[in-house]
This record gives structure tokens, C-alpha cells and sequence, in this order.
């Protein structure tokens, strides 16, 4: 039997029916009476002085209500690394300079889109163009273009983590190898491009429906650009069409129908299309990397070096945190006595490069892994042996950095290599590769300079039992809205049917930091079982005065059932002791808060999930086109909330970082993206998907809710890895820059032949 | 532009309508009709987000202009269940987690909703062939395809658990 009412039972996601009926209202769908239809007008050019705007004929077009520029903003340069003044350095409306191509310079907001659309041709701005740089390691150089007054060589962040003595381990090394790797950049390609519907009224007051995975946030980015006060913007909206890391920076639509709607007193909706989403949106970092490791003869790990330039593009972003993550993941989920990191984020002109789903991981899981295999083809050493003898395991301290408090890594090395022993022998030109990851559960940092906890929630238990619950955390279809009723409905002993969810409204809803860093199961998780928690106290205390058990005995609620635990035929409906226990509150609804801030945690995370990948691929020899066949993950997540969630966080997870490995690319041509579109941009369809199977490994997360941890944003990290090392065990050779694409898979092919018949 | 005159019938109900005729079907069914239920992902039918069912075949309803549906019979999303009585394909969505965001839902149940009228017992690999048009950035597909599966297989026919 399971200790467990609610969680780890597959539930229907609570919005689930509004979705497939149709009834889920995105802010694509918010119309609101009155409303006006704005349009951005970009940059062309990469670089680039804005000597002069005319709006004058957009203005006196019929139907165009406001045209705003840069000059019609405050001039906030503005950031979400607020608690650093250097780092906020983007406008969104350039008043001086643009720096990428796709930078808005303009919006017009008329009766209708082709309105707006017409005007943006009116508008004339009179540029004079600047020498650009396009790639981190030319625009590091002295003398290159610089982007920004401040950021000499264009070096935007730097990073360093070091602990061992790195010089020293290097001496005992038996075998060192070092290789430089090239990761390319991913759009997010959510299905609802960005979009924003501003409502400004005369009362001085701001409502934002909006695409986002961050309500607070955008709030609180609003009120610095816009000179309100935080709690004159309402941010609102309960569903986003996907986010995976590009929804919760302010962006332009947000920003730009907010001018407009304070110019005019008048909704404006702006709506972004495909092609300004790939062009104008955040992207995922591109990064060199250089690593070089030293290690035993018998694969023991002794010390590793790796040094980072990224692309940042124009500005900083969410790269801040890539550049800090992908440094500190580097080292994972393996144990590195001595370690040493260096990054550095350089601005180039291109859009700028930010968070994504896996957030630098994925980069440093793809390098680290493929020169793994590298080493132990080498040396001689089982691949997965050398992943077992150097793995994390529970207990272990990162020096100066983190704790792991459970890990699973052992057992999912285990169950990896039992299936790759019962798949038997491979057709040929099938290879098997496999990659094993980490990742985080919610950041510790506060680069945001929140005062208010990371998470909080309030529930109100009302006289028929119902259960309101308010939260701050977005739902943009992992899945937390489910998490969060059935964290809510296990704690206080209800059904998930039972709990009303209030979220998506920051007029209604306790701050949460949202939905990114894979925060939301732990963090918000601990909110609501906290807050679930005090209510049910407060109901046991007048079901301990009706029913008067003998003091030893403690009482307990369970599928609406208030009883002894020792006794548990014993007991009273919750229904009625909710009735009277807010009799007995002078008619009051039971109030209950929850919250959560990490303390005393490290500098990274509460806690750390973990996984093997492995992933069968074929390699057509004559085309170098690489199939997949298969995808097996042995995954702890410590225990799963949801298991119909993790399931699809997995393979949507799959699909994700498959097309980041081998079909996902945006090529440039001086700072042009070249692929602004769903045809030539390649996500993974239907048919490329591999079969996939998910093999879970219990664990309990001592600081999570129930023991969960982190499930879904760490799974897009080991697959790119992966497929490099099944194209490895395929073809004998290893790729090193990504995306694996047919041509390269052929070069090195090529290579390889002429270094045979040497 | 004169407006023309648009005789359609969409979920059943019959509509005459003066529009532009430069408007696209989608454009009608959202902002004429509000049935926002048909999303739009990218406008120039790369995704089949907007798709829906006209005179018994898909199309992506941003690729169509309303007047080219003048007479015709459409059904959309909001035209699957009946009432409260959802239709089996929509049930094995919600069992089967075949959705996540939700914003691509629309267009990927009517393309299986055609594709099972067409051939109500598709292999997987009729299944992935019959919503290859489909953009999910989501699910990585495989639960969409299971749940369509589950419906072919007649778990979802009445009586039936």
C-alpha cells in the first residue's frame, strides 16, 4: 500500500479539460472593449547610431493613434539582475545606438494590425551604421567594436570557480586530454509567441495580461521602466503557451504595448509573429569550450580545467547565470578533487543570448560527456565504470559550493547499463551513447533583489470544505498547477477535486519567482505544504477538542477522513469539522500561510536531481543522416509528485535537446539569423522521435516536499551529449561541434578514412 | 475592399456574415465568431496549430481564406464534445497527458480526430504519418501518439474502461 493518498498517482492535469475543450484563454485570445493593435519597427542594421526618428507620416496615417520611440520612455536602462546597476543595460526602445538586428527603435498602435503594420513603413529612421562583431572570440580582441562604452574588449561577466589545487593534480595525472568544443544556439520556439495585452487608466493604474513564466517579475521589471509603483501593475493571465526559459525577462511586447497604453489611456495588444520571435527574442547561449582533464591510468578523476567564452550577443540578460551555471555543471555529476573554471560572457552584435531550459547545463553536459568517452576509449576503461568510479553520491560536498543531500546516480548507472546489456547486438551502424547529468532544484541566488521570500501561498478553507488555494507560480505546461493541488490536497488529507487554484494574478496571488531554474516543485512545493500544513493544524485542533482522544494519540486527516492514527476507524468526516471549527472562528474561513527561502544551502541549490541518458542512433554512412532509435532515461527526481508529468517533462525534454543535438540551429549572416521560420528551423516532428522509456529511482530529497526534487529542465541536459557519443560508438568518431548535422557526421567520416589509409 | 457575403456553417450552427474578403479563415472563426479555441502559431502554415476541419478534411485555417470556406461545413475545437460529454479522443488526451502548454492542442486533436475518421484502426506509424503537420514543442509527441493509439484500440468506446 502507498503511504500516499494523492501524490505519485497519475492525475489528470487540473487545467486539462480547459485545454482540450479549447476553453483555455491565453492572452493570444485576450480582447479586451476599446482596444488598439500595436506594431514594433526593428533595426536592420547589426550596429548602428539612431541619428533621427520622423513618425510624423506613421502618425497621419488613418487609424494610427500613437507612435512612441525611445524619447517617449524614461531611458531605464534595465535588467533582471537588478541588484547590479552594470548589468541593466537594455532600453528595449534604443534611443541612441541598436546593437542587433531586430532591436525595436518604434511602436505604433492603430485600430487594427494592418494598420500598424502600414505605419511601421511610414516611419523613418535615419541611421548611421557602425563597424558590428559577430563572434565572442573576434570581439575579444583589442580593437574590435565595442557594443558598450563600459565593457572594455567587450567583456561582459566573468566567472571563476576554483577549488583543489588544480596545477598540482595535473602533475599526477597519468593521462591528460584536452579539447575544444563548440556549442550552437537554440530558439524556444513556444507555440504562443510573446505577447502582451496593456490596459492603462486614468486612475494611474496598470493591468498587463501577458504570455509569461514570471507574473512578479515582469511586474516589478514594468515598475522600473514605467516609473509605477510595483502594486499599480497587475500582471496577469493563467495560461502561457510555453516558456522553457524565454518568458520571464521583460520583453517587448510587454514594454512597448505598456508605453502606448499609458500615452493613450487604451488597451494595446501587441502580438509578436514567428519570425520576430526567432529575430528579436532570447536565445540559448552559444559557447567555445575549452576543457582539459587529468586523470588515473584507472579513470579516477583527478583534476579538470575548462575556460568559457560566450556569445552573449547585445545584452547581458539572463547570460550572467548561464555563464555561472554551465561552469559550475561542468564539474557534474562526477566528483573532481581539484577544479577551476573560467568563463566569460562577451557582447557581440547579435540578439541577445539568455536563459533556456537547462540554462548552460546542457552545453557543459555535452562537452564534459563527450570527452569522457574520449578518455575512456583511450585508457581502455569501461564507459559507464569510469562514470561509477568518479559519480556523485549522497553526502558529498562540491567544495565551497553545494551539498548533495540525495543522489541516485549509482543505481541510474546501474539500470543504464542493464538495458544496454539486454538490447544484445546492434544492427550495424547503430551505436549506443550514453551521458549522465545533474542539475539544480530552484536557485539560491538573489541577483533579482527580491525582499519578499523566493515563495509563498495562502489557503483559505471555506465552510463546505473546499480549499482555495493561492499561489505565485506560472503554469506554462510543466505542469505546476497540478503539482501544487496535489501537494496541497496530500498534505491537508483532501482530493485534488477538492482544492480551488488561484494563481496567475499578481493582484490575488503571494510573490513566487516563477517558473524557471526549475524551481516550482521545490520551492513553491514547500510554500504550499507549509501552508497546507497550518491549516490542517488548525482543523486537528478542533476535531482533538470534539473528539477528545487520550493525549498520546495524534490525529491525522486522509482522503477527507479527520482520525486517530493509531485508530483510524476512529475519526470524523472533515467536512463537518471544517463546518464547525469555523463556527467556532466567529464564522471566519480558516486563513493559512506558507513560505519558503533557502538557507544555509550553498550557493547554488537546495538540492540536486540526477540522471543517465542513453540513446540509440543510427548513422547513414553514404548520407551521414543520424536516426533515433531509442532513448532510455534512469532518472531520480527524488519522489515523483506526478508521474503523468514527469513522463511528459521527459520526453518533451527529449525532443527538446534532440533537436539542440542534431537539427536545431540558428546560422547567421552578419548578425542576420538566416532560418526565421518553422520550416527552415527544424523542431523534432512526429516522426524523428525515438522510442522512449523512463526508469524512475526513488530517492528522498530531505528538503524537498515529500523528498521531490527538481524533474524535467535537468533532462534536456544529457541527450546532445548522448547522441555524440552513439555517433562515436556508430562511426568511431566524435563530433564536436553542435548541432550534428549530416555534413559534419560526413567530414569526419571522410577524415577518418584518409587517417586509416594513412 | 467591398465586403462579400460568407455562408458557413461552423459546429453545426449556420452563420452569414459581411466580411473583406482579403480575411482569412482564421481570422473569422476568432474574431468574428469567437471561437479563439483555433490558435495561430506562425501564419504561414508551418505548424498546423490553426488547424481545423473543413468539409471533412484538415486545413491550417491561416492558409484559407474565409470566403474560399463560403458553403462549407467547419468544425473546431469547441464542436468536439458535446456538453459536458467529452469525445473519446479528448478523454484519452487528459488520460494520457497529451498536452502540456495546451496551446497546440487544438489543431493536433482535430488532425487525429480526421485522421480516426479516416481510418479508425491507424498503426503508430499511420498515427505519426497522420500528425506529422503538427507542431508540439511540449511533449516530444510520444504521449500524443499513445493517446490516439488508446482510441484506435477501442478503449474509449462506450461501455468500455
Amino acid at each position: 500500500m502507498t503511504k500516499f493518498n494523492v501524490i505519485n498517482t497519475p492525475i489528470h492535469n487540473v487545467d486539462g479539460i480547459a485545454k482540450v475543450t479549447g476553453r483555455a484563454v491565453y492572452t493570444f485570445d485576450v480582447n479586451l472593449p476599446h482596444m488598439l493593435h500595436g506594431k514594433i519597427l526593428r533595426s536592420p542594421y547589426p550596429h548602428a547610431k539612431i541619428l533621427n526618428i520622423d513618425t510624423s507620416q506613421a502618425e497621419a496615417l488613418t487609424g494610427v493613434k500613437a507612435v512612441v520611440t525611445g524619447k517617449d520612455t524614461l531611458g531605464v536602462k534595465q535588467g533582471i539582475w537588478r541588484r547590479y546597476k552594470e548589468l541593466c543595460d537594455e532600453e528595449i526602445l534604443a534611443r541612441d545606438k541598436v546593437r542587433y538586428i531586430g532591436e525595436p527603435v518604434a511602436a505604433v498602435a492603430a485600430v487594427d494590425e494592418d494598420t500598424a503594420e502600414e505605419a511601421l513603413d511610414l516611419i523613418e529612421v535615419e541611421y548611421e551604421p557602425l563597424s558590428a562583431v559577430f563572434e565572442p572570440l573576434e570581439a575579444i580582441k583589442e580593437g574590435a567594436p565595442l557594443l558598450h562604452e563600459n565593457a572594455e574588449r567587450n567583456i561582459n561577466v566573468t566567472r571563476h570557480i576554483e577549488w583543489g589545487d588544480v596545477d598540482e593534480a595535473f602533475k599526477e595525472a597519468d593521462y591528460v586530454r584536452e579539447d575544444w568544443f563548440r556549442c550552437s544556439s537554440q530558439a524556444h520556439v513556444c507555440m504562443e509567441t510573446h505577447c502582451a495585452v496593456a490596459d492603462y487608466t486614468p486612475e494611474g493604474k496598470l493591468t498587463v495580461w501577458t504570455s509569461s513564466q514570471s507574473h512578479y517579475y515582469i511586474k516589478v521589471l514594468l515598475s522600473d521602466v514605467l516609473g509605477l509603483k510595483e502594486n499599480d501593475i497587475r500582471v496577469i493571465s493563467r495560461y502561457t503557451g510555453g516558456g522553457f526559459g524565454s518568458k520571464f525577462e521583460l520583453d517587448s511586447a510587454q514594454f512597448c504595448s505598456s508605453v502606448l497604453s499609458m500615452k493613450l489611456c487604451r488597451p494595446v495588444k501587441i502580438v509578436l509573429s514567428r519570425e520576430e520571435e526567432f529575430m528579436a527574442t532570447k536565445r540559448r547561449t552559444p559557447m567555445f569550450y575549452y576543457l582539459r582533464s587529468g586523470v588515473k591510468k584507472d579513470g579516477t578523476f583527478l583534476a579538470k580545467e575548462a575556460r568559457v567564452f560566450t556569445e552573449g550577443g547585445a545584452y547581458t540578460a539572463m547570460g550572467a547565470t548561464a555563464l555561472y551555471l554551465t561552469g559550475f555543471f561542468q564539474s557534474f555529476p562526477y566528483i573532481w578533487p581539484s577544479y577551476r573554471y573560467d568563463g566569460y560572457r562577451v557582447y557581440t552584435n547579435t540578439a541577445p543570448t539568455s536563459a533556456m531550459r537547462g540554462f548552460g547545463a546542457p552545453q557543459a553536459t555535452f562537452c564534459a560527456e563527450t570527452q569522457i568517452d574520449l578518455i575512456a576509449e583511450e585508457l581502455g576503461v569501461d564507459r559507464i565504470d569510469i562514470r561509477r568510479k568518479n559519480a556523485m553520491y549522497a553526502g558529498y560536498e562540491v567544495p565551497g559550493q553545494a551539498t548533495i543531500q540525495s543522489c541516485g546516480l549509482s543505481e541510474c548507472l546501474d539500470r543504464v547499463e542493464e538495458w544496454i546489456k539486454d538490447r544484445g547486438k546492434l544492427p550495424p551502424h547503430h551505436g549506443i551513447g550514453i551521458a549522465a547529468y545533474g542539475f539544480m532544484s530552484g536557485g539560491i541566488f538573489n541577483w533579482f533583489n527580491t525582499p519578499y521570500a523566493f515563495s509563498s501561498a495562502v489557503i483559505q478553507l471555506n465552510v463546505d470544505g473546499k480549499v482555495d488555494l493561492f499561489i505565485g507560480s506560472q503554469d506554462m505546461g510543466q505542469g505546476s498547477n497540478t503539482t501544487m493541488s496535489m501537494i496541497c490536497a496530500e498534505e491537508l488529507g483532501v482530493r485534488v477535486e477538492d482544492i480551488r487554484l488561484h494563481m496567475g494574478d499578481t493582484d490575488k496571488c503571494p510573490v513566487d519567482l516563477g517558473a524557471w531554474g526549475s524551481r516550482e516543485t521545490l520551492m513553491q512545493g514547500n510554500a504550499v505544504k507549509m501552508a497546507a500544513a497550518d491549516a490542517k493544524k488548525q482543523i486537528l485542533e478542533y476535531a482533538a477538542a470534539k473528539m477528545s482522544p487520550n493525549i498520546v494519540y495524534d490525529l491525522e486527516i486522509k482522503d477527507r477522513w479527520v482520525h486517530l492514527i493509531a485508530r483510524p476507524e476512529r475519526g470524523l468526516s472533515y467536512f463537518d469539522v471544517v463546518k464547525e471549527a469555523i463556527r467556532g472562528k466567529e464564522g471566519q474561513p480558516i486563513v493559512a500561510r506558507g513560505h519558503y527561502t533557502p538557507h544555509r544551502k550553498g550557493m547554488i541549490s537546495p538540492a540536486y536531481s540526477f540522471g543517465v541518458q542513453a540513446v540509440e542512433a543510427g548513422v547513414d554512412p553514404e548520407t551521414g543522416k543520424v536516426t533515433l532509435k531509442n532513448c532510455v532515461t534512469a532518472h531520480d527526481c527524488g519522489q515523483v509528485i506526478n508521474p503523468l508529468g514527469v513522463q511528459g517533462q521527459l520526453e518533451g525534454a527529449i525532443a527538446m535537446a534532440a533537436g539542440y543535438g542534431f537539427t536545431e540551429d540558428l546560422p547567421m549572416d552578419e548578425g542576420k539569423i538566416l532560418n526565421p521560420n518553422l520550416v527552415d528551423y527544424k523542431i523534432l516532428r512526429t516522426t524523428e522521435m525515438p522510442e522512449t522509456t523512463v526508469m524512475e529511482v526513488e530517492t528522498y530529497e530531505p528538503e524537498g516536499p515529500f523528498g521531490a526534487k527538481e524533474a524535467g529542465e535537468g533532462l534536456t541536459n544529457p541527450t546532445a551529449g548522448a547522441l555524440a557519443n552513439a555517433v562515436f560508438q556508430a562511426t568511431g568518431t566524435s563530433i564536436k561541434e553542435l548541432p550534428i548535422t549530416p555534413e559534419k557526421v560526413l567530414n569526419a567520416l571522410r577524415e577518418k578514412n584518409k587517417e586509416e589509409k594513412k | 475592399m467591398e465586403k462579400q457575403l460568407l455562408r458557413i456553417t461552423v459546429n453545426s450552427e449556420y452563420h452569414e456574415l459581411y466580411i473583406k474578403p482579403k480575411k482569412l479563415l482564421v481570422e473569422i472563426l476568432r474574431d468574428e465568431l469567437g471561437l479563439a479555441g483555433t490558435k495561430r502559431g506562425c501564419n504561414t502554415g508551418a505548424c498546423h496549430v490553426c488547424t481545423v476541419i473543413l468539409n471533412g478534411k484538415t486545413i491550417k485555417s491561416c492558409s484559407v481564406l474565409a470566403m474560399q470556406a463560403d458553403g462549407a461545413e467547419v468544425r473546431t475545437v469547441e464542436g468536439l464534445a458535446s456538453g459536458a460529454e467529452l469525445t473519446p479522443l479528448q478523454k484519452s488526451f487528459l488520460d494520457h497527458g497529451a498536452y502540456q502548454c495546451g496551446f497546440c492542442t487544438s489543431g493536433m486533436l482535430l488532425s487525429a480526430t480526421a485522421l480516426l475518421a479516416e481510418n479508425s484502426k491507424p498503426t503508430v506509424e499511420q498515427i505519426k504519418e497522420g500528425i506529422h503537420g503538427n507542431l508540439c514543442r511540449c511533449t516530444g509527441y510520444n504521449s500524443i501518439i499513445r493517446a490516439v493509439e488508446a482510441v484506435a484500440e477501442g478503449k474509449y468506446e462506450e461501455g468500455s474502461k
